[in-house]
């Protein structure tokens, strides 16, 4: 299947990867090439120039900075799932990258490029929504950090500026945080059919801190914030994380296609969420 | 965009340098060209199959820097300076690669259409965990996909191949 004629450049620096931009407006970034290849190969999209970011150092890498990890909008998602660091500090990230597509797809892949696509099923929006990690966005206008939750709009929608990239995230460090993803992939895909990341802070028996984060059952990845509120502050037992699990996808406009109805959805969801809790304790 | 902007680009050429079964292929190539295409119709390696064409289903599955990916969905352009090796590089000489003799030593192919791709994606997840489980071997043979739906001969091979493997690092008597 021969793609259509593009122009082709892989800028060696930031500051050339923001220049090639202003000078080719019309260009698309090229990552893992997981996701906009087989765009272009199905034509739902035909840019006219690729920018290739695999040359850009500045994107690679990752970090220990203090109380954050940075991972570099490069990392691929293979490395991700087993950076010793990434374990550690923000183990839901290794967790969600692991269940990423194929062995191929996660040798390829990004970071960047995942959250810059938005697929509203993608793995790596809910844990790190659940982390709540910031992105660090660069353009010819300047550089800006805004979070996850920020930057998701909805299906393959982003608050980017068509000119910017992600240059890397940020996660707070949640060490000693007890976390988990649960994914239900559907058969074919392998996308979410429905997504739990959840990240819960103990502290003498009682949850201090509940983050739980769903993708795969609405336009978007979301937070679960009356689930969330039920467990903040609670010696957990089976009725509370059951009464937590009800409330998952409340307020959300939840999905529903020929696979998995929006009744069955809801459904699934509740009970991963469950499970899921259930599993952490 | 002007008909003459669309003219440029058609005719853009970047010069790469892959290293391709253990030969480095120099060229200049049009970035829209796929690795896929580059092995199969520029350099005839057919030993690469090409399925789907939409990532989905691993047959054109190569080594790039020792790692597997799809070659349907990676620019040749992308792979300028990397090692790509293709089922034609996978045997040494005229003795077959491990993951070879156990395909056929436990008939893990009917037609052999995804065969290239499963041996490659096999060699590859052996260099990455030289033991696999059963359950990882299976875990990481979602990367193909058979349509003669003969996976259980083809984790049945790939543990042996992994067997075959140890064997060689530690031959007998060693
Ligand atoms: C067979 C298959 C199965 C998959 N299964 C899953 C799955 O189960 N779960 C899942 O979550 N994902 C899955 N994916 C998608 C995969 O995770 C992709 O890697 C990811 O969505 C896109 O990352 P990429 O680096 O390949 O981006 P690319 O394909 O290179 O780019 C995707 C989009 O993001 C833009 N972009 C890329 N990098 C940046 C950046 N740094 N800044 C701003 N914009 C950028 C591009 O312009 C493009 O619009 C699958 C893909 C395939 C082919
Ligand atoms: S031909 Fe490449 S994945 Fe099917
Ligand atoms: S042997 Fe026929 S497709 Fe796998």
């Amino acid at each position: 299947m021969t793609l259509a004629a593009f122009a082709y450049q892989r800028p060696r620096s930031l500051a050339e990867a923001v220049e090639a931009m202003a000078e080719a407006p019309d260009a698309r970034w090229l990552s893992g090439g997981m996701s906009l290849l087989p765009m272009m190969k199905l034509e739902l999209a035909a840019p006219p120039a690729l920018l290739d970011l695999s040359g850009v150092e500045d994107l690679r890498g990752i970090r220990d900075e203090g109380d954050f990890l940075h991972i570099g909008a490069m990392t691929r998602h293979v490395e991700l799932a087993r950076d010793p660091a990434v374990r550690r500090d923000a183990h839901l990230a290794s967790l969600a990258a692991e269940r990423i597509g194929d062995p191929q797809v996660r040798n390829r892949g990004t970071v960047g490029g995942s959250l810059a696509h938005a697929d509203p099923a993608a793995d790596l929006p809910a844990a790190l929504l659940a982390l709540d990690a910031e992105v660090e966005a660069v353009s010819a206008r300047g550089r800006r950090a805004l979070s996850v939750q920020d930057l998701l709009l909805g299906p393959m929608m982003t608050a980017l500026e068509p000119d910017e990239l992600i240059v890397a995230i940020r996660i707070p460090k949640h060490t000693g945080h007890r976390q988990a993803y649960t994914k239900v992939p559907h058969p074919a895909s392998g996308y979410a059919v429905v997504g739990v990341a959840v990240a819960i802070h103990e502290e003498g028996g009682r949850v201090r801190q509940a983050a739980i984060a769903v993708t795969g059952v609405a336009l978007k990845a979301f937070r679960a914030a009356r689930a969330e509120a039920v467990l903040a502050g609670q010696a957990v037992d089976q009725e509370v994380l059951a009464e937590a699990a009800g409330l998952v996808c409340d307020g959300q406009d939840v999905l529903g296609d020929v696979y998995a109805s929006a009744a069955y959805r809801r459904q699934l969801a509740q009970v991963v969420t469950r499970r899921t809790l259930e599993g952490l304790r | 965009m002007t008909e003459e902007a669309t003219a440029t680009q058609v005719r853009q050429e970047i010069p790469i340098t892959v290293h391709i079964n253990g030969a480095a292929q120099s060229t200049a190539i049009a970035p829209n060209v796929l690795l896929s295409e580059f092995l199969r119709d520029h350099l005839a390696l057919t030993g690469t199959h090409v399925g789907c064409d939409t990532s989905q289903c691993g047959a054109c599955t190569v080594l790039v820097d020792g790692r597997v990916v799809k070659s349907c969905t990676i620019l040749a352009v992308q792979a300028d300076g990397m090692s790509v090796t293709t089922v034609e590089g996978l045997r040494a000489g005229s003795v077959l690669h491990p993951v070879q003799e156990a395909f056929r030593a436990h008939h893990a192919l009917q037609c052999g259409f995804c065969t290239p791709g499963a041996l490659m994606l096999a060699a590859g997840l052996l260099m990455d965990n030289p033991h696999p489980t059963r359950s990882e071997i299976r875990e990481g043979l979602d990367g193909i996909v058979c349509r003669c739906t003969g996976y259980e001969n083809i984790v049945e091979a790939v543990a042996d191949a992994a067997e075959r493997l140890a064997e060689e690092v530690r031959p007998h008597g060693a």
